[in-house]
């Protein structure tokens, strides 16, 4: 029907000149866009299909390609956007709710770019990483509150369990069904080799994993996919998910089309069933519920592992810590609204929660005024970008921090944000075998740990700056960050000094 | 306070980074001797400092007044003397207090009122509060510092004092009469702000209890350490160094009970490179101070001097960004910035040397030395 | 001494190593000038059958049986290396009858051609490994 046409939001661009009819894009397109006429013997495209992924942009050989924004416009309106209308008409012609992927790509106020780190000069030395140790490692759990001592006067270093991380930055939740089984891998392998952990999401954990159990994070989720005895004791953490940065207050949707084969068996569940996580979990409506599950995993794994209590960034996320930090939990994760998903409802992602950097800022304040910092470790994550956002982050008081979606960035992913649709054309949010093999584990691993190395060396430059050799130093270290452009509000919830203050 | 002052952040407003020069001297014997070594050997170093602040801490100094609190307070108004008197009066037993006898010093100007009191905690008040006797005395004067405008107890410790002042170190110690007092220990500081007109308060050493600290440079964990701190009830008034490296050592010390070896393994922890050659126990020990205490470790360039009853440790950053020397000459210990200043007040030491980056140098009285101390107290 | 070797796990069938084969075989300076319009005859071929996908070129046999039926001797082993020399070539077809893997073929001038490792064109190192977007083919030591 008519009304129901919506003109594509991007054109694909071909230059005929450079074109060589290799069909790379097409054989590469799992949306169809590209084929090959064989009357005009010349490729040409169908752009309503386009997801605007880049697989043909940076596959093809001879840069012929290349997809820009339509301008094709509405009549101009600030109000009633392109965006908003095309929407109305979405949902008039299905009457269902919008479904999108990936982080919010709204123009939210990202505040890693509006505060600044400082450097020593003349009264304390800066000092040089190259030349000079520079730590990094980082153990996450909860802190003795007391010295208690052997008969023989030493000191009784039995503690709670914790993790020891080589670079304060961890692979947060994916889940296998959401990503495929290459992008787990990588994951892993990444893990390992770098001296942190990856985190298996709520799909559970392939049998082909476990070997990869010391630096895994296994997650329970309020679908409970895949959780058994095995599952909680093969990780080295346990992570209850209580909310989602992407989408707080619902639970995590996998479609039906994405549970086939392995990860139906891995998630215990029939094949192509819709996996529905509850909204809440349903054992826990209450904090004093939440200190039963948490205590209940504890003894399952014979009080071995830490347990993470995931939260999402909402608006008391600093009392729902405060609750946390004294439920026994060894770690909180607390995700913002800027996090990334494999599917939510586009309105819930776009609108709900609050960003990351206040959220933790007001927690890690809170946590301190009560006295309880030391009670749990705290780890962040929605939208760490770069080292300078960790930096920023740590020097915030985050104990560590969680990435994905830069994690699959550096797998490959373009952020076309249609993860939700199954047909990723760089083999990590698919099932599908023949895309899914395109993502090798080796090149994936490799490009993970090159990443984390990278930053970990900018991080250990930018502590260097400021004459901190060790990053517990830099922990809530809030006077080597000043604000720029913020109003007096937003420095007195961070906590920090405006620049030239 | 004079009007520029005013202008100007005041200490406790605004974080103010300096250098310094420091020196301590210990009797291991006890014996005790004047203040005046103490001030020519902050002299020779003069150009550390820069007229800014001085401020020495003597132990043993009252014999007398052993079992009591020696509270040394500046006021800067009567109003503020009244409320604060007022204050110890409803919580303390006032055993005796006086105007701490000073001598004009041309270079020495501005005094606030300084008085000494030696007090003991009410015993009524110390049972209601189920505080132990030292916490009890801590949280009066914290309360002194915070709550009440224009006093400050800048010295709180049985048998041992600090005396300071805005002014070069040589001139503070004249000021005070130090040659008049005998202490087994005396550590001194001269200070070197970077911004702002000194305040008395600000001049160092620091001291809460018998924990007295004098600190030669500028720490880059600051804000870290003075966050996790302030969680036990700790208030870093005055935004210095010192004062969080006081607050530090006296809940690793006094609340914790670590010894102060392993204090200086919190605060200047070893590397983890070096921890993983340790052998096995000890690498055990020293991973859980790390990991327990991670936000107590110093980074920065730091050398300090901690005086506290019956003794003194130095302890240098774990880098060693600043420089400080140790000597002994028979039972006596020296501790400086400089050679220099040891070598002033003891030309021909039996041994010298340049104690390494988060080695803690710590000396205590002997036998002989706590018999002598307990002696004289009696 | 180094081969290329393809595992067909990795291996998308996305052709790719059969253009820049082509183009590093042609002299040329642009691909797309090489290329355009052209029919490619590359020295690497995707095999396909059942979603399994393998790209193959001269194995370089430690026996090679192509080297011992040429009957105009243009080809030999060079160091490991199977090269052929195209002026000697008569085109006779008999090294493609013999080669197990279909590793030799018909160049557009008649004679034969064959991956030499990328040894005798501009590119250094083989063009079809640099160009694989999985890392499917290899360059390595075996």
């Amino acid at each position: 029907m008519a009304i129901n046409y919506l003109y594509p939001d991007y054109e694909v661009i071909r230059n005929q000149q450079r074109c060589i009819n290799c069909r790379v894009c097409e054989r590469q397109c799992a949306n169809e866009v590209h084929r090959y006429d064989e009357e005009l013997k010349m490729m040409v495209s169908d752009e309503s299909k386009c997801v605007n992924c880049h697989r043909c942009v940076a596959l093809c050989p001879t840069r012929a390609l290349k997809i820009v924004k339509t301008d094709n416009t509405f009549k101009e309106n600030a109000n009633w956007t392109g965006e908003a209308i095309t929407d109305v008409y979405r949902q008039a012609g299905t009457g269902g709710v919008l479904l999108a992927s990936m982080g919010t790509p709204k123009n939210y106020p990202v505040y890693w770019d509006r505060m600044l780190i400082n450097a020593s000069q003349v009264t304390n030395p800066s000092i040089d990483p190259l030349r000079e140790p520079m730590e990094t490692t980082t153990f996450l759990g909860q802190k003795s509150a007391k010295i208690r001592r052997n008969p023989d006067g030493s000191i009784n270093t039995k503690t709670t369990p914790q993790l020891k991380l080589s670079v304060p930055v961890m692979f947060s939740a994916m889940s296998y069904g959401s990503i495929s089984y290459n992008a787990h891998k990588s994951l892993a392998l990444a893990a390992q080799k770098l001296g942190i952990f990856y985190n298996t999401g709520e799909g559970g954990l392939h049998e082909d994993f476990y070997q990869y159990g010391p630096n895994t994070i296994v997650q329970v989720a309020s679908g409970r996919f895949g959780v058994h005895p095995g599952y909680l004791k093969a990780g080295a953490a346990i992570e209850i998910k209580m909310g989602q940065g992407a989408k707080p207050g619902i639970g995590g949707h996998l479609p039906g089309a994405k549970i086939v084969g392995d990860v139906s068996k891995t998630r215990m569940i029939p094949q192509g069933t819709d996996a529905i996580s509850p909204a809440p979990h349903h054992d826990i409506y209450s904090i004093e519920d939440l200190r039963q599950l948490v205590f209940m995993l504890k003894e399952a794994t014979n009080y071995e592992k830490p347990v993470i209590v995931k939260i999402a960034a909402v608006h008391n996320v600093s009392a729902i810590a405060s609750g946390v930090a004294r439920s026994g939990a060894d770690i909180i994760a607390i995700d913002g609204f800027r996090g990334g998903t494999g599917a939510a409802p586009a309105r819930t992602r776009d609108n709900v929660g609050i960003p990351i950097e206040l959220a933790l800022a007001c927690v890690d304040r809170r946590l301190r005024e009560e006295g309880i910092r030391n009670n749990v470790s705290i780890v962040i994550g929605g939208s760490i970008r770069n080292s300078a956002d960790i930096v920023k982050a740590i020097a915030l008081g985050a104990d560590a921090v969680y990435v994905a979606t830069s994690a699959l960035i550096a797998l490959g992913c373009h952020l076309c944000r249609t993860c939700h649709l199954g047909k990723c054309n760089w083999g990590i949010a698919t099932q599908r075998p023949d895309l899914v093999k395109r993502l090798n584990p080796e090149v994936g691993s490799e490009r993970l740990v090159n990443l984390i190395n990278a930053w970990n060396h900018e991080i250990k430059e930018m502590m260097g700056g400021m004459g901190i050799n060790s990053i517990e130093a830099l922990r809530g270290n809030r006077l080597m960050l000043r604000g720029i452009g913020l109003t007096e509000k937003e420095l007195q919830i961070l906590g920090i000094l405006h620049a030239g203050e | 306070m004079t009007e520029l002052q005013e202008d100007y952040p005041q200490e406790g407003e605004v974080r103010i980074p300096s250098g310094c020069a420091i020196s301590g001297i210990f009797s291991r014997n006890g014996k005790r001797f004047g203040g005046q070594d103490a001030i020519r050997s902050i002299a020779v170093m003069h150009d550390r400092s820069n007229g800014l602040g001085g401020g020495y801490a003597g132990y043993g100094i009252y014999p007398e007044y052993k079992d009591y609190y020696a509270f040394h307070v500046f006021y800067y108004d009567n109003d503020a003397k009244n409320t604060c008197e007022k204050f110890f009066d409803e919580h303390f037993d006032v055993i005796n207090l006086s105007k701490i006898p000073i001598r004009k010093h041309p270079r020495i100007t501005d005094e606030p009122l300084i008085w000494r009191y030696f007090v003991t905690p009410l015993p009524t008040k110390l049972a209601a509060s189920q505080l132990d006797e030292e916490e009890y005395v801590v949280r009066c004067v914290i309360k002194v510092n915070t709550d009440i405008k224009g006093a400050y107890v800048f010295s709180s410790g049985k048998n041992m004092g600090v005396f300071k002042a805005v002014g070069f170190p040589e001139d503070v110690g004249e000021f005070y009469r130090l040659d008049e007092y005998e202490g087994y220990a005396w550590t001194v500081h001269g200070r070197y702000p970077t911004n702002t007109p000194g305040w008395w308060g600000g001049a160092h050493p620091f001291a809460l209890l018998d924990y007295t600290v004098v600190h030669n440079g500028e720490i880059s964990s600051y804000d870290a350490n003075r966050r996790f701190i302030e969680m036990f009830g700790y208030r870093c008034t005055l935004q210095t160094d010192t004062e969080v490296i006081t607050y530090m050592i006296d809940y690793l010390h006094r609340k914790q009970c670590l010894t102060l070896d392993e204090v200086a393994h919190v605060i200047a922890a070893p590397f983890w490179s070096t921890i993983a050659m340790m052998p096995e126990e000890r690498q055990k020990e020293y991973i859980y101070l790390r990991n327990t205490f991670a936000s107590m470790l110093i980074t920065g360039p730091f050398s300090i001097i901690l005086g506290f009853n019956g003794g003194l440790m130095a302890l240098n950053d774990r880098l060693k960004l600043r420089s400080l020397v140790a000597a002994e000459k028979g039972d006596m210990v020296y501790l400086a910035s400089e050679e220099s200043a040891i070598r002033i007040v003891e030309p021909d030491p039996d041994r010298i040397w340049y104690p390494r980056g988060g080695e803690p140098v710590i000396v205590t009285l002997s036998e002989t030395g706590k018999k002598v101390v307990a002696a004289e107290s009696k | 001494m180094k081969r290329v070797y393809v595992n067909e796990q990795w291996c998308l069938g996305c052709h790719l190593c059969e253009y820049f084969c082509a183009f590093a075989n042609s002299g040329q300076s642009d691909m797309a000038r090489a290329l355009k319009d052209a029919v490619i005859c590359p020295r690497i071929k995707v095999e396909e059958h059942d979603g399994i996908s393998f790209a193959v070129n001269c194995r370089h046999c430690t026996e090679p049986l192509c080297v011992k039926s040429c009957i105009a001797g243009a080809l030999s082993v060079k160091d490991g290396l199977i090269v052929i020399d195209q002026d000697k070539c008569v085109g006779c077809f008999s090294c493609i009858m013999s080669c197990p893997f279909g590793a030799l073929m018909p160049s557009d001038t008649g004679v034969m051609q064959k991956c030499e490792l990328c040894t005798s064109n501009s590119a250094g190192k083989p063009a079809c490994v640099q160009g694989c977007p999985n890392r499917a083919i290899v360059f390595e030591e075996r």
